[in-house]
C-alpha cells in the first residue's frame, strides 16, 4: 500500500511542479517576442511530442513488451484515416474498429 | 473585439474539443480504478486529478509509488513525463502572452495534451484571431474535456474493481493522441518531425526515467526545423 505522507508529498508536489511547467512560458514570457529559431523548433512540437509519446506505447504493448498486432495495426490505421481524412472522429472511429476487429480475428 | 465574436470563438472551441471527452472520458475512469485498486480514497483520487491534470504523469506517480520508488524519484519522473507541455506553453506563448495575467494563469493550469493541440493548429491556420477570441477558443476547448475529466476520474473512483480488466482502456490514450497528431502531417517537415520522433523513442525505450520521451520529443523537433530550412535553401 501507498504510505499516506508520501501520497500527498507527490500529489501536492507534481501539482505545483505540473504548473510551473505550463507557467514557464506563457507567465514569464508573456509578449515578449521569441527568436525565430526557438519558434521554428516550437512549429513541431506537437507532431514530435505526440508520436514520441505513443510509439513505445503502440510498439511495445503486448505481455512483457512484446508486439501486439491488434494494436499495431489499430496504431497505424487511426494515423492513415486521420491524415486522409483530416477528421478527428473519423480517425478515432477507424482505429478503435480496427482494435476491435482485429483482437477478434487474431485472438 | 465584440462580444458575439468572443462568444462564436468560446462555441467553435467547445464543438472542436467535443470529440476528445471519448480521450478523457476513459483515460479518467482507468485512472479512477487503478487509483483505487491501489488504496487511494475518494478524496485523494478527485484532489490528485483536480490539482495535477495530467494523466500520463498521474499514472506514472501512482505505478511508482507502488513499487514503493524514493519521493524524489517519483516527482521527478512524473515530472519528466509531464516536461512536454513546458515545450506547449512555450509554444502558445506566442499566441496568447500578450493575454491578461488572471487568464494565462487558467490557460497553464489547463494546459493539456488536447487544449494545446486544438488550440495551436486553431490559432495557426487563423492568425487573424484577437487576443480574446485566442483565449475564448481555448477555455471552449478546454470545458468538455475537463468536465469530462473530473467527472470520470469520480466515476472510475467510485466503480472501483467493478469494470472488467480485459476492457482495453489503456490503449483509448495512442489512438486519441494518434488520431490528433494524423490531420497536422501536412508538410514534409512535419512529417520528418514525426517519424524522427517515433524511431528516436523507439530507440531510447529503454532509457530509465521516461528520458526516451524526452529525447524522441527533442529530436523530432530539431528534424522538423532542419528539414524547414533545408527546404527553405533549396528553394532560395
Amino acid at each position: 500500500m501507498i504510505d499516506n505522507g508520501t501520497l500527498w508529498v507527490v500529489i501536492i508536489g507534481l501539482g505545483v511542479g505540473s504548473f510551473l511547467l505550463r507557467f514557464a512560458f506563457l507567465g514569464f514570457v508573456g509578449d515578449r517576442p521569441l527568436p525565430e529559431w526557438m519558434l521554428r523548433h516550437l512549429r513541431y512540437t506537437a507532431v514530435a511530442v505526440l508520436p514520441a509519446l505513443c510509439a513505445p506505447l503502440v510498439v511495445y504493448s503486448g505481455e512483457g513488451g512484446e508486439t501486439e498486432p491488434s494494436r499495431l495495426a489499430a496504431a497505424v490505421v487511426t494515423l492513415v484515416a486521420g491524415a486522409l481524412t483530416r477528421n478527428v472522429f473519423v480517425a478515432i472511429g477507424a482505429g478503435a474498429g480496427t482494435l476491435q476487429d482485429a483482437e477478434y480475428l487474431l485472438g | 473585439m465584440t462580444t458575439t465574436t468572443t462568444k462564436s470563438a468560446y462555441l467553435a472551441g467547445l464543438r472542436d474539443g467535443a470529440p476528445f471527452i471519448l480521450v478523457a472520458g476513459p483515460f479518467a475512469v482507468l485512472f479512477g480504478v487503478l487509483a483505487t485498486e491501489a488504496g487511494l480514497n475518494l478524496f485523494e483520487v478527485m484532489t490528485f486529478s483536480l490539482v495535477v491534470i495530467a494523466g500520463a504523469a498521474q499514472f506514472t506517480a501512482l505505478q511508482l509509488m507502488q513499487d514503493n520508488a524514493p519521493t524524489v524519484i517519483v516527482l521527478v519522473s512524473a515530472l519528466a513525463v509531464n516536461l512536454r507541455v513546458a515545450m506547449y506553453s512555450a509554444a502558445l506563448t506566442p499566441y496568447l502572452g500578450a493575454a491578461p495575467l488572471w487568464q494565462r494563469v487558467f490557460v497553464a493550469y489547463l494546459l493539456v495534451d488536447q487544449s494545446y493541440a486544438l488550440s495551436h493548429a486553431r490559432f495557426e491556420a487563423v492568425p487573424e484571431m484577437s487576443i480574446p477570441q485566442r483565449v475564448a477558443y481555448y477555455f471552449g476547448a478546454c470545458t468538455l474535456v475537463m468536465i469530462f475529466w473530473f467527472g470520470c476520474s469520480y466515476a472510475g473512483a467510485a466503480l472501483g474493481t467493478a469494470l472488467p480488466a480485459e476492457l482495453p482502456l489503456d490503449f483509448a490514450r495512442p489512438i486519441a493522441f494518434l488520431s490528433m497528431v494524423a490531420p497536422m502531417l501536412r508538410t514534409l517537415p512535419h512529417l520528418a518531425a514525426a517519424a524522427t520522433a517515433i524511431v528516436l523513442s523507439l530507440l531510447a525505450v529503454e532509457v530509465p526515467h521516461s528520458l526516451g520521451l524526452l529525447i524522441g520529443g527533442f529530436g523530432g523537433m530539431v528534424a522538423g526545423a532542419q528539414t524547414e530550412l533545408w527546404l527553405a535553401r533549396r528553394r532560395a
